[in-house]
């Protein structure tokens, strides 16, 4: 598979999660594990630009897929329109959801670009947050899908 | 200018949102081996066997420890006044209180050997009968320490009621729960520990408050304090249920001396639902009486207080609900009796806000009893009873002084915001038109105490030759952006670039000394004391640059738009924060550095009123929060982005309570909620964004005149909420539905009150 671009090749156990191989074989560790129900999304990654959560998800699963996690969002030191949107409408605070956030939104508005706010909330439904109250989120991801440079960036690597 | 009340936005955030926070979990800890627990299935059992030799021989097991092994004596409640026999052993001992405790640990190579090895451990019970119901356990028939006799772990008891109520026309009486929550940070408990190379102990840790660790580390492990290093890193979130230390954490620290390797623990969200603690838990009878004209003249409130099977800091929680019993109203006559008792349950602590939502649910929720009795508008009943902003500083029928607040100006800019009379206009279409859809509009007007504890915090800045600045905080910020805040305040006082500061917390080798951050507690106290470090530090340099430029020192000014101290009149003769620093260090070798340890004289106490607006189908009973409109009173805001932010989620959570979240057990003290799947926590969909507002009424009583801001929003928000729900139900009958209020508890609530028993 590819993973924020970077080809990588790994013999890996059958019963492997893709969240345990990111974080433990590839030390990708900004993807997070918040539960043990699929019910969270604190490990949201993108497999061939789709949100998937990759608690749910076995390593050879991904076997020949193009991956992009939280580090593979940023260019050449640019933080992504998302990531920027994070930030200016502080979007985050303890900061253990965001990646997984941050990557849901990603496919979100790639299905959906030009949202309602009502249509946000419900496509992060599977994403849960404790800090923000979501306000600060729903805000960054209508911030994001205005931003001109959205569709031209794409999602990550 | 200053910077000071300006939305400067959080310089922690790109890390976050590039490669992600450095969590306990994602630390490298060469060569370390993995905790695993072997938890008890049931709520209350003698242990009459446990059969490790399975375990043991697993593959990559290093060890298999149970309590016996430990050498370790049981924890006793923190609290002084609290029953010090009930102690917690760090694993089970002999007998188990409640599921999820503790009986075993596996030590192992890998994550997957312990967790496969665990379950090789068998564990034979002999069942006891289990007491789940804090009411039921009151009565001591069944009992979790037969030695002691009782369940109780706390009394705290001032008299009769009888007396409070005399003359009044009107009395109400309610019996609420405020029900137990789990606090939920998206991430669990994490400690890893090692032997460092100069032989202490080196210890990674998810908390709140990185001394108080080593405090307890070195006392229950019997090391010198010294010892030991803790390091809190990025930590994913709180709510006061990490201001402790639970006994996994001391055990991965004991791990990893006794085996002399590394150790490390991450929980699962199914052990975290069981073995962090959780909030609330109270049972609270209440009756307020009055006269038919809205004066309030007495109020009464007993608090059964759920302590779980050890009491925690949950067992204290009714002396802070005790403190702010009366709320923004001043009731001549007052009083708050509890008994906090153990049940087979996990032990209850600190959640956001602590003892304090709890008192204000109970009073908000009894005002509006009281108002719909003598039908006067819920509004004007408030308004009728309010603190006057003239009385301050204001004692309580309780004794709780209060420092400073203006109440009725909350009051008066959420009814504009909520445009309050044209939301009752729209309730009473509804109500007359039989509509299915029914509006309600609840009012909360809230008061509590931050910084309750009598501490102090630690703060210093340094300057360093090549002009940048390093902070130290005894904070330990896990999402509230300290790093920003403290930036700004030194920023503000240094006249240098927020990009030339650095600031160090959760490190107890490089900041010395603290307490932490819970209790919204942090600006008011450590934000003060760096605060107060960046003052003296400006004084040493002007002292300084006077001795360097041959002038007295009332005549150097410091040229804040350029980070220079110069002579008054001569700017071009004049000194850089650097050349101080290093000239500090060539005079005597010392660093331009100043140290506060800033005590505030007293709490204070934020206020506030919260309005939501709900819509709740009288059909299904199903509640959706259309609006919630809120004004907070913090004193002197620094940077209105992270009071927002601190509100929005507090809000979030109150409403949570107020309509989806519950820690349920059965009868056996199995819990129903153990995961993410059964318990209530709300996503994006279920909830709306929130109108905030703020007023800003300085406190007097620390140099910012900033009160606390971390708690109110849950604070203020969860009696909004929970009246609204019964305020629209209220032309059918309805007095009250406890929370959560479910579809289930709405509708029966609905059809009670139309078939009256």
């Amino acid at each position: 598979m590819t993973v924020n671009g970077v080809q990588e090749e790994h013999d890996v156990e059958p019963r492997l999660l893709l969240v345990h191989y990111l974080r433990d074989v590839l030390g990708l560790t900004g993807t997070n594990v918040g539960c043990d129900t699929t019910s969270c999304g604190a490990c949201t990654v993108l497999i061939d630009g789709e949100s998937v959560k990759s608690c749910t998800v076995l390593a050879v699963q991904a076997d020949g897929d193009a991956l992009t996690t939280i580090e593979g969002m940023a260019r050449d030191g640019t933080m992504h329109p998302i990531q920027q949107a994070f930030q200016e409408n502080h979007g985050l605070q303890c900061g253990y959801c965001t990646p997984g956030m941050v990557m849901a939104i990603s496919s979100f508005l790639a299905e959906n670009p030009d949202p309602t706010e009502a249509e946000v909330r419900i496509g992060l439904e599977g994403n849960l947050c404790r800090c923000t109250g979501y306000h600060n989120i729903v805000q960054a991801a209508l911030a994001a899908a205005r931003t001109p440079e959205l569709s031209s960036w794409g999602a990550g690597r | 200018m200053s910077i000071l009340g300006n939305r400067v936005l959080r310089r922690e955030d790109p890390k976050f949102l590039t490669v992600g926070g450095s969590y306990v979990g994602d630390l490298e800890v060469p060569g370390a081996l993995f905790l695993s627990f072997v938890r008890s299935t049931v709520a209350h059992g003698r242990i009459r066997s446990v059969d490790i030799e399975q375990a043991r021989a697993a593959p990559g097991v290093v060890a298999v420890y149970l309590n016996d092994d430990l050498g370790l004596e049981p924890m006793p409640p923190a609290m002084p006044m609290l029953n010090q026999e009930m102690k917690r052993p760090l694993l089970a001992s002999g007998v188990v209180r409640h599921v999820g405790e503790p009986v075993a640990a596996v030590v192992s190579e890998t994550r997957e050997e312990g967790a496969d090895a665990a379950e090789l451990v068998i564990v034979d019970y002999d069942t006891l009968p289990v007491v789940v119901d804090p009411e039921v356990a009151r009565d001591d028939k069944t009992l979790l320490f037969p030695e002691l006799g009782t369940n109780v772990s706390l009394t705290l008891d001032f008299g009769a009621a009888d007396a409070i109520f005399e003359g009044c026309e009107v009395i109400v009486r309610q019996r609420i729960v405020n029900q137990r929550i789990a606090p939920c940070p998206l991430e669990g408990r994490s400690a890893a520990a090692r032997v460092a190379d100069d032989g202490r102990l080196e210890y990674f840790v998810s908390t709140q408050a990185p001394h108080g660790v080593l405090s307890s580390l070195a006392t229950t492990l019997g090391l010198p304090p010294e010892q030991i290093h803790v390091v809190s890193p990025d930590v994913g979130g709180g709510f006061g249920a990490k201001g402790g230390v639970y006994p996994e954490e001391i055990l991965v620290a004991w791990a990893a001396l006794k085996l002399g390797r590394p150790v490390r623990w991450t929980e699962s969200r199914s052990e975290s639902m069981l073995g962090l603690g959780h909030g609330r838990g109270q049972v609270q009878f209440v009756a307020m009486g009055g006269n038919r004209d809205g004066k309030i003249l007495g109020y009464h409130i007993d608090v059964v207080q759920d302590s779980g099977c050890y009491p925690d800091l949950g067992a204290i929680l009714p002396l802070l609900t005790r403190m702010m019993a009366t709320g923004v109203y001043d009731i001549p006559r007052a009083e708050c009796s509890s008994v906090s008792v153990v049940t087979n349950t996990t032990p209850t602590t600190a959640y956001r806000g602590a003892g304090r939502p709890e008192a204000a649910a109970a009073i908000e929720r009894t005002i509006d009893r009281f108002a719909l009795e003598i039908g006067m508008d819920p509004a004007e009943v408030r308004r009728r009873n309010y603190v006057g902003k003239g009385a301050f500083p204001f004692t309580t029928a309780t004794g709780t002084e209060y420092d400073v607040g203006d109440y009725e100006r909350t009051l008066d800019l959420a009814l504009e915001v909520a445009g309050y009379d044209d939301l009752r206009a729209e309730q009473a279409r509804r109500r007359a038109g039989n509509d299915p859809h029914q509006l309600g509009i609840g009012l909360c007007s809230y008061v509590e105490i931050t910084n309750g504890l009598p501490d102090g915090e630690y703060g210093a800045v340094e300057v360093r030759p090549d002009g940048k600045v390093l902070v130290r905080t005894g904070t330990s910020p896990h999402g509230q952006g300290h790093v920003t805040a403290w930036s700004m305040l030194v920023a503000d006082s240094l006249g240098v670039a927020i990009e030339d500061i650095e600031v160090i917390h959760g490190d107890t080798d490089v900041v010395p000394r603290g307490v932490g951050t819970f209790g919204s507690r942090s600006l008011q106290t450590g934000g003060v004391a760096v605060h107060q470090a960046a003052g003296e530090v400006v004084d040493l340099a002007r002292q300084l640059a006077a001795d360097l430029l041959e002038a007295a020192p009332e005549d150097v000014v410091l040229d804040k738009s350029a980070g220079r101290f110069h002579v008054t009149g001569t700017p071009a003769l004049a000194r850089s924060w650097g050349e101080l620093a290093a000239a500090s260090l060539d005079r005597d070798g010392r660093a331009l550095m100043a140290e506060v340890d800033f005590t505030a004289p007293g709490p204070t106490f934020p206020f506030g009123t919260h309005i939501a607006v709900v819509d709740v189908d009288v059909e299904t009973g199903k509640v959706v929060l259309l609006r919630h409109i809120s004004v907070d009173d913090a004193g002197r805001i620094l940077n209105p982005l992270l009071a927002e932010g601190q509100i929005h989620g507090g809000i979030a959570q109150g409403v949570a309570q107020a309509l989806f979240e519950e820690f349920v057990y059965d009868d056996e003290g199995n819990p129903l909620t153990g995961n993410f799947a059964d318990y209530g926590l709300p996503s994006a969909a279920e909830l709306p964004s929130y109108e905030t507002r703020f007023t800003e009424t300085p406190t007097p009583r620390n140099p910012l005149g900033a009160k606390g801001i971390g708690e109110s929003g849950t604070i203020g928000s969860t009696p909004a909420v929970q009246n609204a729900v019964v305020d629209a139900l209220s032309h059918l009958g309805v007095l009250h539905v406890d929370m959560p209020t479910t579809p289930m508890r709405v509708w029966r609530a609905i059809e009670a009150a139309a078939r009256p028993a």
